[in-house]
Parts: C-alpha cells; structure tokens; sequence
C-alpha cells in the first residue's frame, strides 16, 4: 500500500524499486508492506522514530537481511534476497550503521578494500586521490589505524570508502550521528556535491530537518510501514511532520 | 648450573615454538569466527598419522631424506587444509547464525569424533605375494604388532606407535664442562624444527599483513557483515582461515612427533590444550600473543622440570593459565570486550 504523496516527484529513470517489502526477526515484524523507489540521480531520504524500521530497510536492499516477502530491484535486475558480498557487484554500496570501518585496519587499507572487486588498478589509484581531495584529512592519517580516527573522520572514511566500489547507488545508515554539528555540515555538503555528480543516494537519517533539506523525496515510517511520502521540503513544511520529526 | 640453564631454554623454545604454530590456529579461527575449535588439536593428530603414513609407504631411506621430509611435511599439511575445509563447510558453516553455544559444543564434539574415530584398527601392511614375489599393500584390520615396520595404521589403534624417522639425529653442538659432569646439546632436528616453526610464522605474518586475502581476513575478523557489504566473500576468507589454521597445526603436529618420537591418538587433545591455553594467555584473536604466550608456556613448563619435578608440569601450566584469566582476563596482548547477554 502507497501512502498519499504531498507534492509532485519529478519523473526520473527508475534505479532502485522495493515491492511490499516485508522482514522479519523471529515472531516480531520489523517491516510491513513497504514499498518505495529511488530515481536515477535521486537523493531518497527514509525518515521515523528509532525502531520503525529503516536500518531493517536498508539492510533488506543490501543484502544483509534476506525479506520475508516482497522483490528488490536495482536496474531491473531483481536483486532479492541475494548475498550482501554479491549485490555489491550489482553498483550498491551500502555504509552501515555506526560506520562499520576496521579499526584494526589502517585508513589506507579500510578505503583498498572498499574497491575489493574492482581490478581497474589505475581507476582505484584515480579514486583514491579524488577521497584525499574530498577530505584531506584521510590522507594526512592515511597510515594511522582507523580506530585511531574521531568520529567524524570515521563517517568520513565510512562514505569515502563506500564510494570506493563506484556505485550508482549509495545507502547510507544515520551519517549524522553522534557528530558535532559542523561535522555534520561537511559530510551534508559533500553528499550534496557527490549527488550534483550523478551518484543516487538511499539516505536513513534521525535528523528529519537534514535530511528533508538534501533529499528530493521522502519516505515516512512508523513501526514498520510508510505513512507518508512527499517532496523533502513539502515534507518540511508540513504541519504533522513538524510536529512529530522537527519537534515544534 | 649455567648449562642447566642453556639447555632448558633451549628445550623450553623447542616446545614453544610448536605450542605457537597449534595456538596460531586457534587464534585465527577465533578472529574470524569468535569460535573455539575445540577440534584444532585434533586436526593436527590426524595430520601427524597422515605424515606417519607417508613415511611409511616412502620407506625409511626416502622419507629420511630432504625431499621425503618435505613430502611428510607437504602432504600432512595439505590434507589438513582439506580436513579444515571439510569440517568448516560442514560443521561450522551451517550452524554460523546459531548461537555460540551450539557450535562450541560441535566443535567438542568433532574433536571427540576424531580422537575416538582413530582408535579404530584400520591398518595397511606392506606384504609380499608368495607368488608373484612383488610388494604391495594390503589393507586389514588386524593392529600393527610393535615394531613392525612394514605394517601401517590407516585408522591407527588406541595404542601409541613410534613416529617413523624422518630425520636423522645429528649432534651440533655439545658442550661439556671441564669435569665432564653437565653438558648443553643442540641436536640438528631441534634446530631444523625451530627454522620451520619460524619460518611459518614469518609466512603467516606476511600472509595476514601484507596480502589483498590477509587484508580481508583481518576486516571479517572485525566485523563480517560489513565485509560483506564491501563484496568481500565471508564465505571464502572463513573456509581459507580454517585451511591456513589447520595446516600449521599439521606442521607443528609433525615437529611435535619428531620431538616426542611418537604419535597416539589423544594426542591432539594434550597438544591441542596447552597451545589452547598459551593462545588464551596471550589474548586469543591475537597472532603475536599467540606466539607470545606459547613461548611463555614453553619456558614455564620447562622451569618446573629443571626445579624438580616434571609430573607438576601440566599443573603449573594449567595454574599459569588460572593466574593470567585472574589478574588480565584479556590475555596479554588482547583487548577486554565485555560480554553481552
């Protein structure tokens, strides 16, 4: 079932469509019925409370959970239910919640294996200029352990290093968090930069009023199902979403 | 008294660095899987009557031999690596996303499996036709009598056997007091031992940190479903660590039956505890506390023999262990993550 859409979405090629997606963790049902799509070039944020399901989403597209019901489809191909460590290959990068990076790796090592199945050498060497470029504090700690990072310099790493497979689409699992605002700042606008360049973007974020700003459209879930859809700044403005995700 | 000393040390490295390559194992199973195989000991027996067995049918001239000795050791170790594989793939794997109990308890249980299985009298005895006059083979099931050297156990029978010769003891170097009364030597299998041992350690070190395979088997050790996410096949690293593991503990089962010049079937349990113990003293998931504590375990064994008494040896190491989980749970060199329930 399609919840109501508030504004227009503009028509796009479609990249990523999830049909009456359900998932399951024993007897509890974490998601039910969701159905929702990302255009090519789209920035798609996935919004609610803690627990309504949107790491369970995006760990359902990336392979990480297999659904109980329903298909995923990246390019048309259908995708479901297939090994996280193959779907990559499809051009889905997936950066998990809490980052995920290898503290006992270096940052240099971390962002190689981002490009794991790539064979391109000189591709990767290109791409990895272009992370150092983008924050150049990777490359000043490029040799250091990555647990040794802030946590900011983590998240930095987390999206370099997603961006590493060339995806065409990127999850990303709550970028924001735990970071200082500035922090934040700089990731949003590289996001916003990296998107201009033409990579679509799966976004799950708690802060609703960042991630409304960046995105083109937006889903809203509670305990597992979407309840609302709409463009990210008629979602913004409206009144019931205010209420419940802006705190006003 | 100082050559007392020399030559417990160098007892004391002897054994230590066999305890490592065993607990080498442990440890990397351990990183990748969170899993004790209780069984890894057991992997290295089998690996030792597989170099029993192939020192048999080259014959004792051959497997004396350089190319024998690396055929012993070759052959024993691949089939380990498959053996590692085969447990894997079809104990561990299915029970992966069960809790740690389950597999820990399987793990016993194959460890079981291996060491009761080989008290089965399954032998290969190198008869002669009466009247083609030939040699062959015949496989029976009636045990080995001692000391018979052409008869070998397939499946090898609850006793213990002599390990066959593969290299032939050779004195180095022996140094004697003035009054003849304390001597230190240093045979040439020890030293051999203690190269191979090292030598595989140093391949594993560079294997784990300088390899595209090293890289990935340290990020699944960390976390493997965001190694997943990066198109690393956890499967794969798994089943490879498994047969890396299992393959040192081969080779270290064979230096273990050079040394002790015997191999039996519960063998694996004994070896397989101590390194066991040293991989949890010095912090298990770690490879250099692994070397670290079998050393120490080494040394502390063979102080209490030099001190008396080396019925106590088991016990002191056993005790080692105790104090170490008592005052750094962590081990030496791990990291303390406390467990949720």
């Amino acid at each position: 079932m399609q919840p109501e859409a508030l504004g227009t979405r503009a028509p796009r090629a479609p990249l990523l469509e999830v049909e009456g997606l359900f998932v399951s963790y024993g007897a509890i049902t974490a998601l039910k019925d969701v159905t929702l799509s990302v255009g090519q070039g789209e920035v798609v944020a996935l919004i609610g409370a803690n627990g309504a399901g949107k790491t369970s989403t995006l760990r359902a597209v990336s392979g990480l959970l297999k659904p109980a019901k329903g298909t995923v489809r990246l390019r048309g191909d259908d995708i479901t239910g297939l090994k996280a460590n193959l779907v990559v290959g499809k051009g889905l990068a997936h950066a998990p919640e809490g980052r995920g990076i290898f503290p006992n790796l270096t940052v240099q090592e971390n962002l190689d294996l981002g490009a794991w199945l790539r064979r391109d050498t000189a591709e990767i060497a290109n791409d990895l200029e272009q992370s150092f470029a983008r924050f150049p504090v990777l490359k000043a700690r490029r040799l250091q352990l990555a647990g040794t990072l802030s946590g900011g310099e983590q998240q930095m790493l987390a999206i370099s290093r997603a961006l590493m497979s060339r995806p065409t689409l990127l999850l990303l699992d709550e970028p924001s968090l735990g970071l200082a605002p500035q922090v934040t700042q700089t990731i949003f606008r590289m996001l916003r930069e990296v998107n201009a360049a033409g990579m679509s973007i799966l976004l799950v974020e708690q802060n609703a009023h960042l991630a409304l700003n960046l995105a083109h459209w937006a889903y809203v879930l509670e305990t597992g199902e979407l309840v609302m859809q709409g463009g990210g700044k008629d979602l913004l403005a409206s009144e019931a979403i205010r209420k419940a995700y802006l705190g006003e | 008294m100082l050559y007392d000393l020399a030559q417990h040390l160098i007892n004391a490295v002897a054994s230590g660095t066999i305890y490592a390559l065993v607990a080498l194992g442990y440890t990397m199973v351990y990183g990748v899987l969170k899993l004790i195989n209780f069984a890894h000991g057991d992997v290295m027996m089998v690996g030792v009557y597989v170099g029993y067995a192939v020192a048999f049918l080259l014959g004792r001239q051959a497997a004396s031999s350089f190319l024998g000795f690396m055929a012993v050791f070759l052959v024993a170790m691949l089939a380990c690596a498959v053996l590692g594989f085969i447990i894997e793939r079809f104990a561990y794997r299915p029970l992966r996303e069960k809790s740690r109990l389950t597999a820990l308890i399987t793990a016993i249980g194959i460890s079981f499996a291996l060491s009761y299985g080989f008290q089965l009298d399954v032998t290969l005895t190198k008869a002669r036709d009466e009247v083609t006059q030939a040699e062959g083979y015949r496989l029976t099931s009636t045990p080995c009598a001692t000391g018979d050297e052409h008869c070998v156990t397939i499946l090898p029978g609850a006793a213990a056997r002599r390990f066959p010769t593969i290299i032939e003891s050779v004195e180095w170097v022996n140094i004697a007091s003035a009054d003849g009364l304390n001597e230190v030597r240093l045979l040439n299998w020890q030293v051999m031992s203690f190269l191979i041992a090292v030598g595989l350690m140093v391949a594993l070190q560079v294997l784990v940190f300088r390899t595209r395979f090293g890289k990935a088997m340290r990020a699944v050790s960390h976390d493997h479903r965001t190694a997943a996410l990066l198109g690393i096949p956890v499967d794969t690293v798994i089943a490879g660590t498994f047969m890396l593991g299992s393959a040192l503990a081969a080779g270290a089962g064979i230096l273990y039956a050079i040394k002790d010049k015997q191999v039996q079937p519960l063998m694996g349990m004994y070896v397989g505890l101590k390194a066991f113990v040293a991989a949890v003293i010095g912090g298990i998931g770690n490879l250099k506390g692994a070397v670290t504590g079998a050393l120490l375990l080494g040394l502390c064994e063979e102080g209490v023999v030099w001190f008396g008494s080396s019925s106590w040896r088991d016990a002191v190491a056993f005790g080692f262990l105790i104090i170490v989980l008592l005052v750094r749970p962590e081990g030496l060199f791990g990291r303390y993550v406390p467990e949720k329930v």
